[in-house]
């Protein structure tokens, strides 16, 4: 996937290149650098703004090592799918058609089901199946949610949901 | 401090036999099983009675019911570990008035009065005066009404979190630990003497979910009910299910959670990382506290049995007698 990153880092030598290093490192591709010096902005700090190729997952990995290298990231344009969690549903998955389930997730533009295993133990015995779904934000996921507890109760299905973060 | 023991089952013969044999300053003067009863103000032989219910069914005079005891007996803590009915709360919440009138302390292991009028019975004992206690009704030997009235004094309770069921947790433990199917997971259980002959009020989460509502009302006092409890159980659980949370380095747990800022009161099973301080093994319980000053604070030990829970009733009949001195 694509995305374009702002970035703010010390404006000193070697800083970019070693602020450039994880998106190697992660299997990533830059395309753009494009240097940014906005007038009255000079506190000894660099605005850079970056494009950059990234293979699927890597997202979170590369913001913590950037994070890491001091770099702070201003924003992230174009970036999908950052939060993850795994669900799991238990019930007749096949009869209540499964790929319409994944679609009430994946229609909605701003989550999708990014990985299913399904396990199915013998015919006219209930199906077990994990889900991962991805989204761009929290509330997102939240809504995502939201939408398989509705469509898990109309299909008579067992949501397991995952026990969220103590925060 | 003078001691009425009504119920002399797992959890009241537990009671009985560690008054008798720790030197607590704790005197037994009245004893009720279902189908008699016995008094001595200046103590009972308990020794004597347990023998006597061992080889007769029943502890002291068929004449004598477990309210005439509770009326009549000269005591100063009235201690009622009856049988749980957790729909009616009845006839221990009888029982507990009749005490509260006296102007006698209560405390109970029974579930079902403090889920049901706990409001109601502690007005009660504010207005007599004196202390209800309950302890024994939440995550058995755990401390944790002592913890959160004492030990957290002071902190704002933001959520909690519990593994609040021995007999759920022990199916799960088995199913995720063997690959046992629900069925076969139960059915070890009640070998094992975990699990009831009729197990839904375990395993359909109902236990839990009565326990969740005492912890809420006694932590938030919002007076809310079992109805309110958005209840799911294990029964309907796949060994497939639990490999899939394997898997993802996670297990499944039924979790009793409650967070008023999100309005969730919800019993369910739960993807949980195995490494998470909730996972217990077998049919142990656990619960965490969020809190505001001592942010999260967890709680391992025995759900049941017969001396761990009398260990919580003890500890509530000796904070009584510290606290009032042993008066009524």
């Amino acid at each position: 996937m694509q995305i374009s990153m702002k970035l703010e880092m010390k404006d000193s030598p070697g800083q970019l290149v070693a602020a450039l290093k994880p998106v190697s490192d992660v299997g990533g591709n830059i395309i753009a650098v494009i240097h940014q010096r906005e007038p009255g902005s000079d506190h000894g700090t660099l605005d850079v703004q970056i494009v950059l190729e990234l293979p699927e997952g890597k997202l979170e990995k590369l913001v913590g090592l950037l994070k890491e290298q001091g770099v702070h990231i201003q924003r992230i344009g174009q970036q999908r799918l950052l939060y993850k969690r795994t669900v799991i549903l238990i019930g007749h998955l096949m009869h209540t058609d499964l790929s319409d389930t994944v679609d009430q997730i994946d229609s909605t533009g701003f989550a999708e089901v990014i990985e299913l295993d399904l396990s199915m133990p013998a015919v006219k015995e209930r199906s077990s199946s994990r889900l991962t779904i991805k989204s761009v934000t929290k509330e997102d996921m939240e809504a995502a949610l939201a939408i398989l507890r509705r469509v898990s109760q109309q299909k008579s299905l067992l949501l397991i949901e995952p026990l969220e973060e103590i925060a | 401090m003078k001691i009425a023991l009504i119920g002399l089952g797992s959890v009241g013969r537990g009671v009985a036999e560690m008054i008798t044999k720790k030197d607590l300053g704790l005197t037994i003067t009245g004893i009720a099983d279902s189908k008699s009863g016995a008094m001595d103000p200046d103590g009972l032989d308990i020794p004597a009675r347990l023998a006597h219910k061992k080889k007769h069914g029943y502890c002291g005079d068929p004449n004598l019911s477990t309210i005439d005891i509770i009326k009549k007996a000269a005591y100063d803590a009235l201690v009622e570990v009856t049988p749980t009915n957790a729909l009616f709360g009845e006839p221990a919440i009888g029982y507990i008035k009749t005490a509260l009138a006296r102007k006698k302390h209560v405390v109970t292991s029974n579930k079902g009065p403090i889920a049901l009028a706990n409001k109601e019975l502690r007005a009660m004992a504010q207005k007599k005066g004196v202390a209800l206690r309950y302890e024994a009704t939440v995550a058995g030997a755990i401390p944790i009404m002592h913890t959160l009235e004492h030990g957290l004094a002071g902190n704002e309770i933001l959520a909690l979190y519990g593994v609040l069921n021995g007999t759920c947790n022990y199916i799960l433990t088995r199913m995720a630990a063997e690959g046992l199917t629900y069925e076969q997971a139960l059915m070890e259980a009640r070998e094992m003497g975990y699990a009831e002959a009729d197990p839904t009020y375990d395993v359909k989460g109902i236990d839990a979910a009565i326990k969740l509502v005492i912890l809420a009302n006694t932590i938030w006092g919002h007076d809310v009910k079992l109805t309110d409890v958005d209840c799911t159980g294990i029964d309907l659980l796949t060994p497939d299910a639990l490999r899939l949370a394997e898997d993802e380095g996670c297990t499944i747990r039924l979790i009793a959670e409650a967070i008023p800022r999100k309005h969730i009161l919800r019993v369910s099973p739960r993807i949980i990382e195995k490494n998470h301080p909730l996972v217990v093994d077998g049919t142990l319980n656990a619960l965490t506290l969020e809190t505001d000053m001592a942010k999260e604070i967890t709680l391992i030990g025995r759900g049941a049995g017969s001396v761990e829970t009398a260990s919580a009733i003890i500890g509530d009949l000796l904070y009584i007698k510290d606290r009032y001195d042993g008066r009524a």
